[in-house]
């Protein structure tokens, strides 16, 4: 297994007012090709934040960041664009799906950014939609869908283009405890079959699928463990 | 992301707000439509003039006498000398003077017959050719002969079948001898181009007792000396009314001149409306585009974190903007064209002009492009993270 993020001693500082908020407090991380990891942490501790940096959606004060080989510390807006487009994959908490758009459509949509041909598209969304068992729900809106199948949706929407890392921010945090247990095995599963995972929840039952247990605290990491079974 | 790819997304999401995209789009519509609709009328009340000035022909010059008081007349002998000493530039003359009379044949009579005392020169310049018979001759003029040629009209009413040449028609009392029948010009009806006797100028001012002839045709050889001629006419006249204000010669190219100025000031201001109320349009399509950002950060986050750059959601805003304001400009076109056909048409010709309509359809998406670009620029420099936490 390969390097895939190779972060060193990221800081990320956000000014609300007066209040000074140390998002990320120096951060070191390293993960591989085939991972699958949890990042747990209470609400507040910098997850969210951390998961951002990773997926490219915000730059960090200071500290350096290797994704995939690549330096994207210094890179413009233009390119971290592709390199969301090429090398990410989000899953949100709150599913994030464009409610005018089918799930079709919506798993079409990063595929679109990248340029496919429609035909390709298509292709490669259904394959998507099929692995995460909604073969049968592709042109239903979100709004005619349960959480669980919106979820699904989305997650569908970020495997579609086979990006190296898949990043879900408490994506089991709008769902019922069995709902989401469903979305954990699916999850599970998609590692399974070579993607890598990072997992951010706060609750550390859930964790507990991952083969790799990361704590954060106040914008630190606490712990950092592989799990055994 | 690709042209198309942007296009259709566009239009999905016009498609997805329908009702707010009439609404913003009517701006554009009433102004495009207004504009077409105007200018539709103003170049059909041109037109209509214009046809009736072109009919003149472009190197005739028409010399109206305007003083009344003057005992100093120009006769046709005088104005012949004229145009016989320019014979160079002149090819013809022609006097009018127009009158009415009742005319007698036997038991029939009628009334209000369009009668023009002219020359031997009407007949070419105004393409009235005699069937049978002769037309007015230089001689008659001289002697103020009592000849008429008359049109079909006339004939038919009169004579039926039986040949009018040589007969003897009686105008206002004097006897006149028929020498000749114009061919038909506009089917022979009453009151029409064909409702005509033509008798020599010399007579009719006789006969009618009016001294002065008023209006004079002239038809000069070659088109690039109508303003000479006209100059030179002009001198002529001065020398005997010794005022400008006695006379006026026309040219019909001058008139036309004249007509497109009219034309191009209503252009101008038609033009000018066009703009502010296309402007207005464009305020109004700049503010619900703004709501529209506001409304759609979240959708905007999710878009860029899926690998949008920000050319991809500036050109995918951009566009709507142009297909509001495009689709406001056909809408507003048709509508314009459709306000011609039905409702202008019946005052003034219905006239369509292509460049009006490319000019009104370029401009509302000048106008999409102005006022969309300031809320596609805010779009797309939305920070994705706020943006995805925005609710
Ligand atoms: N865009 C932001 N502006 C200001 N403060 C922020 C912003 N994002 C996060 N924070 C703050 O940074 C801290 C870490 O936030 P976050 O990474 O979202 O935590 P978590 O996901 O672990 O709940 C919190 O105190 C939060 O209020
Ligand atoms: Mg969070």
């Amino acid at each position: 297994m390969t390097g895939l993020v190779d972060i060193n001693n990221m800081k990320k500082t956000y000014v609300m007012g007066s209040n000074m908020v140390r998002a990320l407090d120096g951060v070191d991380l390293n993960i591989k090709h085939g991972e699958y990891i949890s990042i747990v942490g209470p609400s507040g501790s910098g997850k969210s934040t951390l998961m951002n940096m990773i997926g490219c959606l915000d730059a960090p004060d200071s500290g350096s960041y290797m994704l995939d080989g690549v330096d994207v510390s210094d890179m413009n807006d233009k390119e971290l664009a592709e390199i969301r487009s090429e090398k990410i994959g989000f899953v949100f908490q709150g599913f994030n799906l464009l409610p005018r758009l089918t799930a079709l459509e919506n798993v079409e949509l990063p595929l679109i950014y990248r340029g496919y041909s429609h035909k390709k598209r298509r292709e490669m969304a259904l394959e998507a939609l099929d692995r995460v068992g909604l073969g049968d729900r592709v042109h239903h809106k979100p709004t005619e869908l349960s959480g669980g199948q919106m979820q699904r949706v989305a997650v569908a929407r970020a495997l579609a283009g086979n990006p190296p890392v898949l990043l879900a921010d408490e994506p089991t945090g709008n769902l019922d405890t069995n709902t989401g247990k469903e979305i954990l095995a699916m999850l599970e599963k998609i590692h399974d079959q070579g993607n890598t995972i990072i997992l951010i929840t706060h609750d550390k039952e859930l964790a507990g699928q991952a083969k790799r247990r990361i704590e954060i605290r106040d914008g630190r990491i606490i712990h950092d463990e592989e799990v055994r079974k | 992301m690709n042209f198309l790819q942007s296009l259709k997304m566009a239009v999905t999401s016009i498609y997805s707000n329908k009702g707010r995209s009439f609404l913003t789009m009517l701006g554009v519509i009433i102004g495009v439509a207004a504009v077409i609709a105007a200018t539709g009328f103003a170049l059909g009340s041109t037109s209509s003039i214009t046809d009736s000035i072109e009919s003149l022909g472009a190197n005739k010059l028409s010399v109206n006498i305007l003083d009344r008081n003057s005992n100093r007349d120009i006769d046709y002998e005088d104005f012949k000398a004229f145009t016989d000493e320019n014979a160079d530039l002149i090819s013809m003359m022609a006097p009018t003077v127009n009158g009415t009379s009742t005319v007698k044949y036997q038991t029939t009579i009628s009334e209000a017959v369009n009668v023009i005392g002219t020359s031997p020169d009407y007949a070419e310049i105004n393409d009235m050719h005699v069937q049978d018979g002769r037309y007015i001759l230089e001689l008659d003029m001289e002697y103020r002969q009592k000849i008429a040629v008359i049109g079909t009209a006339v004939a038919n009413e009169f004579f039926g079948r039986t040949d009018p040449i040589g007969e003897t028609i009686k105008l206002d009392g004097t006897p006149f001898t028929i020498v000749g029948v114009l061919e038909q010009k506009d089917g022979g009806q009453d009151g029409g181009e064909d409702d005509v006797i033509i008798i020599p100028v010399t007579t009719a001012q006789r006969v009618y007792k009016s001294a002065t002839i008023r209006t004079f045709t002239v038809l000069v050889s070659e088109s690039e000396n109508v303003a000479k001629t006209q100059a030179l006419i002009e001198d002529f006249l001065f020398e005997t009314y010794l005022s400008e204000d006695a006379y006026r010669v026309f040219n019909s190219a001058q008139i036309l001149d004249t007509l497109e100025d009219i034309t191009g000031t209503m252009a101008l201001i038609l033009g000018g409306i066009a703009v502010i109320s296309l402007l207005v349009g464009g305020i109004g399509i700049m503010n619900i585009m703004l709501v529209s950002v506001t409304e759609r950060t979240r959708e905007i986050g999710i878009r860029k974190a899926i690998g949008a750059r920000k050319s991809s959601i500036l050109s995918q805003f951009m566009i709507e903007a142009l297909v509001i304001t495009g689709l406001g400009g056909l809408i507003g076109i048709v509508i314009g064209v459709g306000a011609i056909f039905l409702v202008i048409s019946n005052f003034v010709p219905p006239v369509i002009d292509p460049m009006w309509m490319v000019l009104s359809f370029g401009f509302s998406l000048l106008i999409g492009l102005l006022f969309g670009i300031f809320p596609a620029y805010k779009a797309a420099n939305l920070n994705p993270i706020e943006a995805l936490r925005y609710e």
